[in-house]
């Protein structure tokens, strides 16, 4: 008997591979960007079906919500036609296919001989539980606000350097624009720029 | 049918093995490169969030949001350096990067 939701684990993690997939093989860069949005709306999936519901927002939000915006502004902007010959992409696929290969099986060795040390559910030091009826949210943001608060703030210093590293690097003075100078003409006053002359009859006057 | 910790290391496992195998399949477009990254970051997430649930353990979540924050500052910088790499070049394949060397 299969239950909801081991169809609905099944449904968002088969939906998410195969956008996966087709995220580092389409041809065409924004399709990539969009099978990554639906990517990435399957893992929110997953994670509401473990009870992480806040993360799953956040998910949404931050990834679908700036990052592949973010992509797709830079495809659109770029205009970047880059096919492969097929020859290339198939010893590319060959190399690819060898090493993920490899470390899937890896992966897979260490799952299947892998078990929790009994000792270890004495070190969780944060149980549901100890939070109540509370719901997740706002489980998560006691812990933040408490224990993790210095991470915390290192996160946004992280963004922080980060939304100033790319506005430098994506800055452009560019030469021999002229712009208005809202500042320049307003501190202009007249006794900087009118010269009252008297001239002289018959003399002229050098300016 | 219960689902357990192993599958979900099981889908984590694939998703990120799908990001290497785009970071060698798009050996051109350092775009998709990028996206690879992101996927393969999200396969970790996948993998603390999992851990989080069966140990019964929130903190697996803040760490979570942390590699979530981690990203986010990741794939801006990767873009506006991108976006630079084009500016003064007019392409972004990745063979040809190694002319930025000293």
């Amino acid at each position: 008997m299969i239950s909801i939701p081991a169809i609905a684990f099944y449904v968002f993690s088969g939906l998410m591979l195969l956008s996966a997939g087709l995220v580092i093989t389409s041809r065409n860069t924004v399709y990539s960007v969009l099978f990554l949005i639906l990517a990435f709306f399957n893992a929110a999936g997953l994670f509401v079906l473990v009870n992480a519901e806040f993360l799953a927002m956040m998910l949404v939000v931050v990834y679908v919500g700036a990052v592949a915006v973010l992509f797709l502004f830079v495809v659109m902007m770029l205009n970047v036609n880059m096919a492969l010959p097929k020859r290339d992409t198939r010893s590319y696929m060959l190399v690819g296919s060898v090493v993920g290969g490899i470390l899937l099986g890896e992966l897979f060795l260490i799952v299947g001989v892998w078990s929790i040390a009994p000792e270890a559910i004495d070190l969780v030091s944060a149980p549901q539980n100890m939070f109540g009826q509370k719901g997740n949210t706002h489980a998560l943001g006691q812990l933040l606000y408490t224990h993790y608060f210095l991470a915390f703030q290192g996160a946004g210093v992280i963004l922080l350097v980060a939304m100033v590293g790319a506005i430098v690097l994506t800055l452009r003075q560019r030469e021999g624009v002229r712009k208005q100078n809202i500042h320049d003409q307003i501190k202009r006053e007249a006794k900087d720029c009118v010269e009252l002359v008297n001239v002289p009859s018959g003399q002229g006057v050098d300016l | 049918m219960i689902i357990t910790l192993e599958h979900y290391l099981t889908v984590a496992a694939l998703l990120f093995v799908l990001g290497i195998i785009g970071i060698f399949l798009n050996r051109r477009n350092v775009i998709v490169i990028l996206m690879s990254i992101e996927l393969m970051l999200l396969a970790v997430n996948i993998n603390l969030v999992a851990f989080s649930q069966a140990l019964n353990d929130l903190v697996g979540q803040v760490f979570s949001l942390f590699v979530l924050t981690v990203a986010a500052a990741e794939a801006a910088i990767g873009l506006a350096i991108l976006v630079t790499y084009y500016r003064n070049r007019g392409d972004i394949y990745v063979d040809e990067i190694n002319m930025m060397r000293g």
